[in-house]
This record gives C-alpha cells, sequence and structure tokens, in this order.
C-alpha cells in the first residue's frame, strides 16, 4: 500500500541540506553518541528487529550480517566496515541521492555500523564518475571530524572510529562485495570464490562486513525510532521485511525519479502514483529492480494456491498489486533487487530492449570466468544479428541454451545478473522475438525512445 | 623515453591518502587517478612511477589500468564527453543524444577532435536514470538533456 514516508529524505530540497547545521538541527548524531554508549548485544538486536534487508539488491537481513562477525574482535585482526556505493545497475539512482543531497545519514550509519560490528575504519566504496557524491560525503566526514564526532574520541567516548571515501574507476562489477574489496585493495577488481565470506576475510584479508549505502543510511532512522516500530512500517513486518526505503521509476513514466515509502508499496503505485503514469501508451512491461530482475508483464497474475507461499495472499491477482518485497518478489520468479524500476510502454522494440542491456552485460563481464566473458558476448552478438534481421529461429533457441550455460557456473553472481533476465525476456516475449525473426526485424518499431 | 614524476602538490595528497589504508597497494587506484589528472592519460612511464612508489610491480599496475575503463590507455582530448546509453537513458532518447554529438563534434564515437579539444565516448548507466537522457563531460553532469541544450554544452567546449 502507497504510504510515502520523510525519514530518508527529510534534508532533501532542504537549502544545504546536506551540511551539519541541518543535519544537527534534525537531531543529527544524537544516535551515533547513544549507540557508542549501547552494549553491542543490544545494537546489533535492535538492528535485527529493524527487518533492514540490504538494499543493494540481494536482500540480506543487515542485523543479521552484522552478527556474523567474529566475536570478540582480535587486536591482530582488526575489523572493517565498507560500504558499497558503486551504484551502478542500469535503471539504480537512489544512492546517488542520498550521498547527494543528506550525507551526513551516510556518515553517522558508518559511526554505528563500526560500533555493531567492532570496526575502527569504514571505506565508503563510490564509483568515480559520481564527484558530486563523493565532494558531499567528503565534506560532511571533514564537518563530522571537526566537531570532534570522528576521530580518536568520537563525542569524547573512547572508541575510535575513521571514515574514508574510496573510489573506483569504472568498472559495473565493482558493486559485487567480493570484486568491490579486490577493487579497494588497489587490485583488478575479479570477484572472488566464497567461502571464505568477508566477515572472515574481506577487506585486507581482515573480518568485514559490507553494507550497501542506502542499508547504512537507514541505521541512524532505526535507532531512533527503535527497531521493531521501524520495521512495522512496512506491509511486509510480518516476512521480515521492514522499515521505509527509496524507490526509483525510470523510463516510460510521465514523472521519473525517487521516493520514499514503506515497504509493500506495489508497481502499480510506483509507476502510475508516484511514477505519474505511463507516458506514450500502455504498459508493455517492467524491470521491477534494476536491470538484473526478470522483467514482468503487466498481464500475469499470481499463482500461489499453496498456503506457505510468501504470494498465497495476493493469488489470483495481477503481479503489479504484489507488494515489493524481498520474499515476494523472489516468489514471482523475479527480484526485488534495487527497488528501482525501468518502465517499457508498448511501442518499445522488446528485442532492441534486450539488445541495449546485453550490451551492458558484454561490456561488464570482468573475464575472470569463461561462461559469463564468452557467454555474454554469444549473446550479445546473435542479438546484435537479430536487430540486423540476420539471425534465424535456431539462432533464437541458442540464445536459451547460452543464458542456460552461464547459471551456475561462474564464481559471482553476475552470470545469474546476466542470464536470469535473459531468460526473462526470452520466455516473456517469446512470440514478439519469433516475430521479429521471422520479419526480419519489421515487426518491431525499431525504437526504444519515445 | 620522458620521465613522469607527480608535482609537489599532488604528492603531498600521495602522502595523505597512504594514511587511509593499512598497506600501500590500496592507493593504487586513488594515485592513478591524480596522475591521470596531471598527465591526462596514463602512460607506461606513469605505471613504472606508480609502481615504484607504491612498492608494486608495474605487472600489477598495468594490470589495474587496463582493468579499469577510467584509466586513458592513450591520450585523449582535453574534454571528456561521455555519453549514457544504457536502457533507462535510451528509453528517454540517447540514441537521438549520441548522433547530435557526433555531428555536432563531426566524430564517430571513440574519436577526438582534430584540435584535441573533445573526446566523445559512450558511458554504461552513470546512475542518473531519473533524469535521461544525460551526459557527463569531464567532472560534471547534464540531464534531463534536449539536443538544443546539448548545443549549448558542446559550443562551450569547442569555442
Amino acid at each position: 500500500m502507497l504510504r510515502q514516508t520523510t525519514y530518508l529524505t527529510k534534508r532533501y530540497g532542504v537549502p544545504e541540506g546536506w551540511t551539519l547545521p541541518v543535519y544537527e538541527r534534525d537531531g543529527g548524531y544524537q544516535q551515533a553518541k547513544r549507540a557508542l554508549s549501547m552494549p553491542r548485544e543490544a545494537l546489533v538486536d535492535e538492528m535485527k528487529a529493524a527487518n533492514i534487508r540490504g538494499r543493494g539488491g540481494a536482500g540480506f537481513p543487515m542485523g543479521v550480517k552484522w552478527s556474523f562477525m567474529p566475536w570478540p574482535p582480535k587486536p591482530e585482526k582488526p575489523h572493517y566496515l565498507v560500504i558499497n556505493a558503486d551504484e551502478g545497475e542500469p535503471g539504480t539512482f537512489k544512492d546517488r541521492t542520498i550521498m547527494e543531497l543528506d550525507p551526513h545519514a551516510v556518515v553517522e550509519g558508518c559511526i554505528i555500523g563500526c560500533f555493531g560490528i567492532g570496526a575502527h575504519a569504514a571505506y565508503i566504496y563510490v564509483r568515480d564518475e559520481l564527484h558530486l557524491s563523493k565532494a558531499r560525503l567528503w565534506g560532511a566526514i571533514k564537518e563530522a571530524r571537526a566537531k570532534g564526532y570522528l576521530g580518536a574520541k568520537p563525542f569524547g567516548i573512547d572508541y575510535p572510529v575513521e571514515v574514508y571515501v574510496h573510489t573506483g574507476a569504472g568498472a559495473y562489477i565493482c558493486g559485487e562485495e567480493t570484486s568491490l574489496l579486490n577493487s579497494l585493495e588497489g587490485k583488478r577488481g575479479e570477484p572472488r570464490l566464497k567461502p571464505p565470506f568477508p566477515a572472515q576475510s574481506g577487506a585486507f584479508g581482515m573480518p568485514t562486513t559490507v553494507n550497501n549505502l542506502e542499508t547504512i543510511a537507514a541505521v541512524p532512522v532505526a535507532l531512533a525510532m527503535g527497531g521493531d516500530a521501524f520495521s512495522k512500517l512496512s506491509d511486509l513486518h510480518d516476512q521480515k521485511d521492514g522499515g521505509c526505503r527509496l524507490y526509483g521509476v525510470s523510463g516510460h513514466v510521465n514523472t521519473p525519479g525517487v521516493f520514499e515509502a514503506c515497504v509493500g508499496l506495489t508497481l502499480r503505485e510506483l509507476i502510475y502514483d508516484l511514477g505519474g503514469g505511463v507516458k506514450g501508451g500502455e504498459l508493455l512491461g517492467v524491470i521491477p529492480g534494476g536491470s538484473s530482475c526478470p522483467i514482468l508483464r503487466p498481464d500475469e497474475v499470481v499463482n500461489a494456491p499453496d498456503a506457505k507461499s510468501p504470494l498465497h495472499r495476493w493469488h489470483g491477482k495481477n503481479v503489479l498489486d504484489v507488494p515489493m518485497g524481498v520474499e515476494t518478489y523472489r516468489a514471482l520468479g523475479t527480484m526485488l533487487g534495487t527497488c528501482c524500476a525501468i518502465v517499457l510502454n508498448k511501442n518499445t522494440d522488446i528485442v532492441l530492449a534486450m539488445h541495449n542491456l546485453m550490451r551492458f552485460y558484454r561490456h561488464e563481464s570482468c573475464g575472470q570466468c569463461t561462461p559469463c566473458r564468452e557467454g555474454s558476448a554469444w549473446l550479445f552478438r546473435i542479438l546484435d544479428r537479430m536487430v540486423q534481421g540476420e539471425a534465424t529461429m535456431e539462432e533464437l533457441d541458442r540464445l536459451h541454451e547460452i543464458a542456460d550455460n552461464i547459471m551456475g557456473n561462474t564464481i559471482c553472481a553476475f552470470g545469474e545478473g546476466t542470464a536470469m533476465p535473459a531468460l526473462g525476456f526470452l520466455r516473456k516475449y517469446r512470440k514478439e522475438f519469433e516475430e521479429h525473426v521471422r520479419t526480419k526485424g519489421k515487426s518491431g518499431t525499431g525504437r526504444l525512445a519515445l | 623515453m620522458t620521465k613522469f614524476a607527480l608535482s609537489p602538490d599532488r604528492e603531498k595528497h600521495v602522502e595523505e591518502i597512504l594514511s587511509r589504508y593499512p598497506n600501500r597497494q590500496a592507493a593504487c587506484i586513488p594515485v592513478l587517478h591524480l596522475c591521470q589528472e596531471q598527465n591526462g592519460w596514463i602512460s607506461d612511464e606513469v605505471v613504472e612511477w606508480v609502481a615504484a612508489r607504491l612498492d608494486l610491480s608495474a605487472a600489477h599496475v598495468k594490470g589495474v589500468v587496463t582493468f579499469y575503463t577510467l584509466f586513458n590507455k592513450e591520450p585523449v582530448g582535453k574534454h571528456q564527453v561521455w555519453v549514457c546509453r544504457t536502457l533507462s537513458c535510451a528509453l528517454r532518447g540517447a540514441d537521438d543524444i549520441l548522433h547530435h554529438c557526433e555531428k555536432r563534434l563531426g566524430i564517430h564515437v571513440g574519436q577526438t577532435t582534430k584540435d584535441g579539444k573533445v573526446t566523445l565516448r559512450t558511458a554504461e548507466c552513470l546512475a542518473s536514470c531519473g533524469t535521461a537522457p544525460m551526459i557527463q563531460v569531464d567532472k560534471d553532469y547534464y540531464e534531463n538533456l534536449t539536443t538544443a541544450e546539448v548545443d549549448r554544452i558542446l559550443d562551450r567546449l569547442i569555442k
């Protein structure tokens, strides 16, 4: 249900909203001060109760992740907090708004996070292109340090915390947490095999927690409200998917942008109420949470007769009316991802849309695993032929086969992130693809733009 | 072969960067950014210098440079124009923006204008989907673009 909130976006649009005086006027840094005086266990319990599911796409419960850190920390094995702000998933543009408009929430979240996981240093990994984001974060760090909120004794409490901004150099794969860690360490951003997981061996071989930027920015709000109360903002509190979060909508809508609402918003509300409706015609499909999430069709109906299914409550309803949650969307066969939807209207050439995204994946595959490196290139080459009107039916079927052979055969989830949306396009728009091949491309509009 | 060295100002910055990390290798990417800012691209001399400065092998540094899109492996124009062409931008006219840039600058993607002022490139998703179409010029984002606005931006660069 649509319930817009302003917990995370309160300072958006406020003059100088990114500066310390404005943040403190709203009670900023009170929660960090409080957290540093709490027993660690109580803080982690509070975060578990908040049911903040990772906002970077995987949806892992944040408090549980914090509790995976070895305890107590050993002096020879310092812990690290690493914040993933390598925002680059096509369709996703929410973390950038926080960094630009409310960087102090990130810094305060980092102080609380460091204490929660036993770390004394946090690295915020920001993609290099986001120059304003980096400047605003560094500015906030400088202001906080000048006030004594960071450094040897934050708020006069003997728990040193330093926060740094680290930048990449243009590689989507560095949003994958182990690749990000390699990049932080000054290496090529190639993903690592898991296990060991970052909680055992992460940054510099030390126990590390990697949290998404929006996730950490929500921490001060959740702590102020109390974990349970924060979680109950959500319609999906019973599925342990709590709080409020940022939603984005882009593509063929009248008012694209970032909006804050309680967890449990439906796609229909995101597209029509917040996004102002589909621009230039009816809805063809929607990619719900960044390009790695398989596309949904507006005529799909939920089939969940099993009472144990997280979708059972919406059995028989249209997919657009299912609350957007980690479990509900997984059960739908897609993913919640980053909650940033890409909307396609009826005039969109679906073959071109898939071609566009597969070009992206071919460009961004790190090249470490053969099925992904070769597979993403083969997918793109066949689609390129299809766009030129040269592909055969046999090649259309081969797309399925290639995608199937990427799945499960790679070190990181990039492989699935390529194959799953590819299969989504092919299965749900099979008729359109066949028609395209049969007519040598004449059945499509040949356009993506309005 | 001309030797490369960072300017004293930037060299001071290297020391500050090194203080952030538990080892020298972690400074590799930030220091490469500093070098590129000064030199415009990462030549073999820059690779050698960074390797020596951070106690790394030149092979390691070269490996890093070739992995990341934003490190220029050859000289580029004074200004970098990046046109985002990924789906959200494409749905709102990125292709038209790109063709317009090519026409206006008289070059194709990947090329530099004859006077060396502008290199035109395509970017994959720049996290600006809600304000598509967009381009990045050096460090700045220009969003919600029309071709008329693109003209104004490019004119400032090429005059």
